[in-house]
């Protein structure tokens, strides 16, 4: 298993650099502005002690009020992880930076949020949908999705 | 005095008449009436039938029904077994699983149908020769399942290509499959190839 690294600790180092980025620091999560989630991310990744080279997953959450997007991030090298996340208040155009220049495989798992959430990314290469057409009528994994079938 | 009289005929009349019958028809047998087939010779006499179009045609239908290969989902294992050696539909000449639709004649539909591969099974059906058959296996197949309702799953394979025989259950067993394959087999059995032409 790898050591989960609480968030607090966390953010005492990143207090120096971040501070006003940082939202809350809960016990297992840390919540940041979504406008500087590439800048807090590039650091997480290159700073030595840090060191999270491993993005395992992307997910979002429909919470009605805002869309919460949820990162796990490891760092094989010290054997560590951490869980980073965004809030995105604009329901009718929401967009977050994309972090595939960082961790390529986010590119894939961008794209499914975008799909299912309609969550945009911009600086994403390829922003299109994945699994559903071209055509296809909204989003359907939001709450408010009625479903036409 | 009237005497009762209770045939038109007397009995030594029909006695007569019938004595008549016997001696012409006695007169008639004098010779063996030969066997039809006497002019075939004895090796041909064994080995033909005499039988339908319609029922070679279907007996040789049914009796090799060649699955194309097109299992979009869970329902496909439980095909795998039905083809493997425990089951074995190799016992109706079905081993055979075609990749190719154009050499196929049974489309099995083994599992949830989303609408993005809706296309490309309409495309294998629309490939595969006449004549063809549909079996929609398990609950998906059938109606859209557990899934009917949803925003990407297509609500039963009759809304793509026509249906044959309808297998149920989330899967079915390989029994019930074999069960629906015997059925299709007594579907092209009734088949006529050819129609009377109405007159």
């Amino acid at each position: 298993m790898t050591l989960a690294l609480t968030a607090s600790e966390i953010a005492t180092r990143l207090k120096e650099g971040f501070a006003d980025i940082i939202v809350e620091a809960g016990p297992d999560s840390l919540l940041v502005k979504s406008e500087s989630l590439l800048d807090i991310a590039s650091f997480l990744k290159t700073e030595p002690g840090l060191d999270f080279n491993y993005l395992v997953h992307i997910t979002a959450v429909d919470y009605s009020d805002y869309f919460e997007l949820v990162y796990h991030l490891v760092s094989l090298k010290h054997n560590h992880n951490l869980m980073i996340k965004a809030r995105c208040y604009d329901r009718e155009a929401p967009t977050v930076p994309s972090l595939v220049s960082l961790w390529r495989g986010a590119e894939l798992q961008e794209r499914e949020i975008f799909d299912l959430m309609g969550i945009r990314f911009y600086g994403h290469p390829n922003m299109k949908r994945i699994f559903l057409w071209e055509g296809f009528p909204g989003h359907p994994l939001r709450r408010d999705f009625a479903n036409g079938a | 005095m009237e005497i009762e009289k209770r045939y038109i005929y007397s009995d030594a009349e029909l006695d007569s008449h019938e004595g008549r019958l016997i001696e012409e028809l006695k007169k008639n047998s004098r010779q063996i009436i030969p066997d039809p087939d006497e002019w075939l010779s004895e090796e041909l006499q064994q080995n033909v039938l005499l039988t339908t179009v319609d029922a070679v045609l279907n007996w040789a239908r049914r009796s090799a029904l060649w699955p194309v290969i097109s299992f979009p989902a869970c329902c496909a294992f439980e095909l795998i077994s039905t083809a493997a050696s425990r089951f074995d539909i190799s016992r109706f000449g079905m081993e055979i699983l075609r990749a190719s639709p154009r050499q196929a004649d049974l489309m099995i539909t083994a599992g949830t149908l989303t609408w993005k591969m809706a296309p490309q099974i309409k495309r294998l059906y629309d490939q595969m020769a006449e004549p063809k058959w549909v079996i929609a296996m398990g609950a998906c197949g059938i109606s859209g399942g557990v899934f009917k309702g949803s925003y990407s799953v297509v609500p039963g394979y009759n809304r793509i290509v026509p249906v044959d025989v309808y297998v149920p259950g989330c899967p079915p067993r390989p029994e019930a499959l074999l069960y629906g394959i015997q059925m299709l087999r007594q579907k092209i059995k009734k088949r006529k190839s050819f129609v009377e032409e109405k007159k």
